[in-house]
């Protein structure tokens, strides 16, 4: 169950005997961040704790503003924890400047060095660790060929398009290699089709070298396809840790479930809780949900339905959710179902256009919802 | 490209005021570089051609003071503008990576104050601060005038070209096992030298160029080319100075020039 993984790494840190945490490629541990001095003070991150494991695809998933970019820098070393720490397989990091930390950053303008050629590029972290010429020229020669660019050695920066760009400063980041490599939403500059080509090389990369990648971005679609687990975040907190699956049905909150992919609200009363099931009441309707979290009989509370969980039908029973169809919208693959509730709540629904999907309800008739068990979600508030 | 409604060329009087203001800026310059190859002792007389006057310049009977004036004037803007640029580097790299620390505006200020400051209460002030301190006037009062009267204009290119440099590059260096100074050495700096080679010609040219502060800085028996033709030039114009005038225009114009590709070059690195 996701929404426990928060509370388990939040435990663990808590606890006095938590010894054996080598395990972690990443243990974040109650890490706040607060930029500026007293008067004119910013929160970028109040206490986030989680931990990557080793040899995972991890993203950090949130808006613009929400610290995913501070806590990847808290990582890298260009920023230091106000409060709490950062261990990197069992070791504390504090105090480290970045060029003793054994992490590497793909940054999202790449900052490929413009008066050094590709070559050079790629192997100025070998060359900064020290490591003779003649093995040097060997990894960047590698290197060059992981990323299909062995003919472009001897060129400058500013002679590679976007894309061949972005793959350098993935070879340059993972030339020396990193125990964990840092991606700062590397994919944001390109175009979409390059965008979502690069999504499957950046996974095929990631499986074949087996280093731990922490990916930073704010777009869904790219978190949702490429990583094994994923930190949604917002407003310096964190959300929700889970996977691709987890986090889209069966979001922990609000924020979780209305920023991965489309989904309808409902308030709802809640009647009666048993275990992880809860029978919820909206107007005369009864809907029977999964929880995501303690909840009481009595209290009010938000379920998240995603659309394409939802069908149509003729009103039969009286605690049926019923409403008005107002619209349809041919989308190609299927079509969006608006329907008005008789409270004034939107509800969309998504209905795949297969064989027979003809739908015998016209626009301004009254239907019924119908939603698939376990669709519905009460989430925590 | 069709001519837009506010395109200059489109205003009536442009041309010819365009043409009357460079005749006014450069149309001295250009008389006094024809006449410098005037065959004639006259200043206002065309005698035909001839490079006498700049045979007279390298071997005439001045030779001896001019050749020690170009000398002087030569290695003190060397040392000024070597001084001066190391010290405009580390001040641009305070300045835009150190961060905002207090009087951060009151110090540029106090860095760019120089550029506006008339010439002559500069001259008159270190005058009498090197007075103060007794500082012996001679060479090296020159040579510190001008390595603080050059600080600002080798200050403005450079720190024109650092404020273009992301410090991503730098933080990519240290990302990739620099240490500080490594990543000074190896990415900061090659990235900035077009500004530092262009704040090095400008001072350069500022100190070459500078007359009324070294006339009241130098002492008794040292001469730098302009405090040199100016003390020449006290006893009539002959032509030997406007060939004197051609030449120094010509060095001027170089260092100009190659200031001027040095900051393009590195423009069109960049991206």
């Amino acid at each position: 169950m996701p929404e426990t993984d928060v509370n388990v790494s939040a435990a663990r840190s808590d606890s006095p005997d938590a010894a054996p945490q080598s395990r972690a490629a990443v243990a974040i541990k109650a890490v706040r961040k607060v930029f500026g001095l007293p008067p004119a003070q910013v929160t970028a991150l109040s206490s986030v704790s989680f931990d990557i494991a080793d040899n995972e695809f991890f993203t950090l998933l949130g808006p613009s503003g929400c610290g995913k970019t501070t806590l990847l820098r808290l990582i890298a070393g260009f920023e230091q924890p106000t409060d709490g720490e950062i261990l990197l397989f069992g070791e504390h990091l504090e105090g480290l400047p970045p060029n003793k930390r054994p992490v590497n950053t793909v940054f999202q303008q790449y900052a490929l060095f413009p008066h050094m050629s590709i070559r050079d590029n790629i192997g100025f972290g070998l060359k900064m660790l020290g490591v003779d010429k003649s093995e040097i020229a060997q990894r960047t020669k590698r290197m060059l060929e992981l990323i299909q660019m062995e003919s472009f050695g001897d060129r400058r920066p500013s002679q590679l398009s976007g894309g061949q760009q972005q793959r350098v400063a993935l070879a340059r980041a993972l030339a020396p290699s990193p125990k964990v490599l840092l991606l700062d939403e590397p994919l944001s500059a390109l175009d979409l089709k390059l965008r979502q080509a690069m999504r499957v090389e950046l996974k095929q990369l990631q499986q074949e070298t087996g280093i731990t990648f922490v990916f930073v971005t704010h777009d869904q679609e790219e978190a949702l396809t490429m990583s094994d687990r994923i930190a949604v975040m917002s407003a310096g907190e964190l959300q929700q840790v889970g996977s691709a699956k987890d986090i889209y049905e069966a979001p922990r909150n609000r924020f979780v479930a209305d920023f991965i992919g489309e989904t309808n609200f409902l308030d709802v009363t809640v009647e009666e809780v048993s275990g992880s099931q809860a029978l919820c009441r909206f107007g005369p309707a009864r809907l029977t949900c999964s929880t995501a979290g303690p909840t009481t009989a009595g209290s009010a509370g938000h379920v998240s339905i995603r659309p394409e969980r939802l069908s149509l039908t003729r009103p039969s029973n009286d605690d049926d959710l019923v409403g008005t169809l107002e619209r349809l919208i041919y989308l190609g693959t299927d079509t969006q179902h608006l329907v008005r509730l008789d409270d004034g709540t939107e509800i969309t629904v998504r209905a795949q256009n297969a064989h027979d999907s003809s739908l015998d309800i016209a626009v301004g008739e009254k239907a019924a919802l119908k939603i698939d068990t376990g669709a519905a979600r009460l989430l925590v508030d | 490209m069709a001519a837009k409604a506010h395109d200059i060329r489109r205003y009536p009087a442009f041309l010819w005021i365009t043409l009357l203001c460079l005749f006014v800026l450069y149309g001295p310059l250009i008389i006094v570089m024809i006449y410098s190859f005037n065959d004639s002792v006259s200043i206002t007389r065309w005698g035909g051609f001839s490079l006498r006057w700049y045979e007279d310049v390298f071997f005439g009977p001045e030779a001896a003071k001019f050749k020690a004036a170009a000398w002087n004037s030569l290695s003190i803007a060397v040392m000024a503008a070597t001084s001066a640029t190391m010290i405009a580097t580390c001040a641009a790299i305070a300045m835009i990576r150190g961060g905002s620390f207090r009087g951060k505006s009151m110090t540029f200020a106090l860095i760019s104050l120089p550029l506006m400051v008339p010439e002559i209460v500069t001259a008159v002030a270190t005058l009498i601060f090197f007075s103060a301190i007794s500082f012996t006037r001679g060479y090296f009062s020159i040579v510190m005038a001008h390595i603080v009267f050059c600080i600002p204009f080798a200050y403005l290119p450079i720190s024109a070209r650092l404020q273009g440099i992301e410090a991503t590059y730098e933080q990519a260096a240290q990302d990739l096992y620099a240490s500080r100074s490594q990543a000074f050495w190896q990415v900061l700096m090659p990235l900035m030298m077009p500004g530092i080679i262009s704040g090095f010609l400008l001072a350069f040219i500022i100190s070459l160029d500078d007359f009324i502060i070294t006339n009241f800085v130098k002492g008794a028996g040292i001469e730098t080319l302009p405090t040199a033709i100016f003390g020449s030039v006290k006893q009539g114009i002959k032509p030997n100075i406007m060939a004197l005038s051609t030449l120094m225009l010509m060095v001027s114009i170089f260092f100009v020039t190659v200031s001027y590709f040095a900051g393009k070059s590195g423009a069109k690195t960049e991206r």
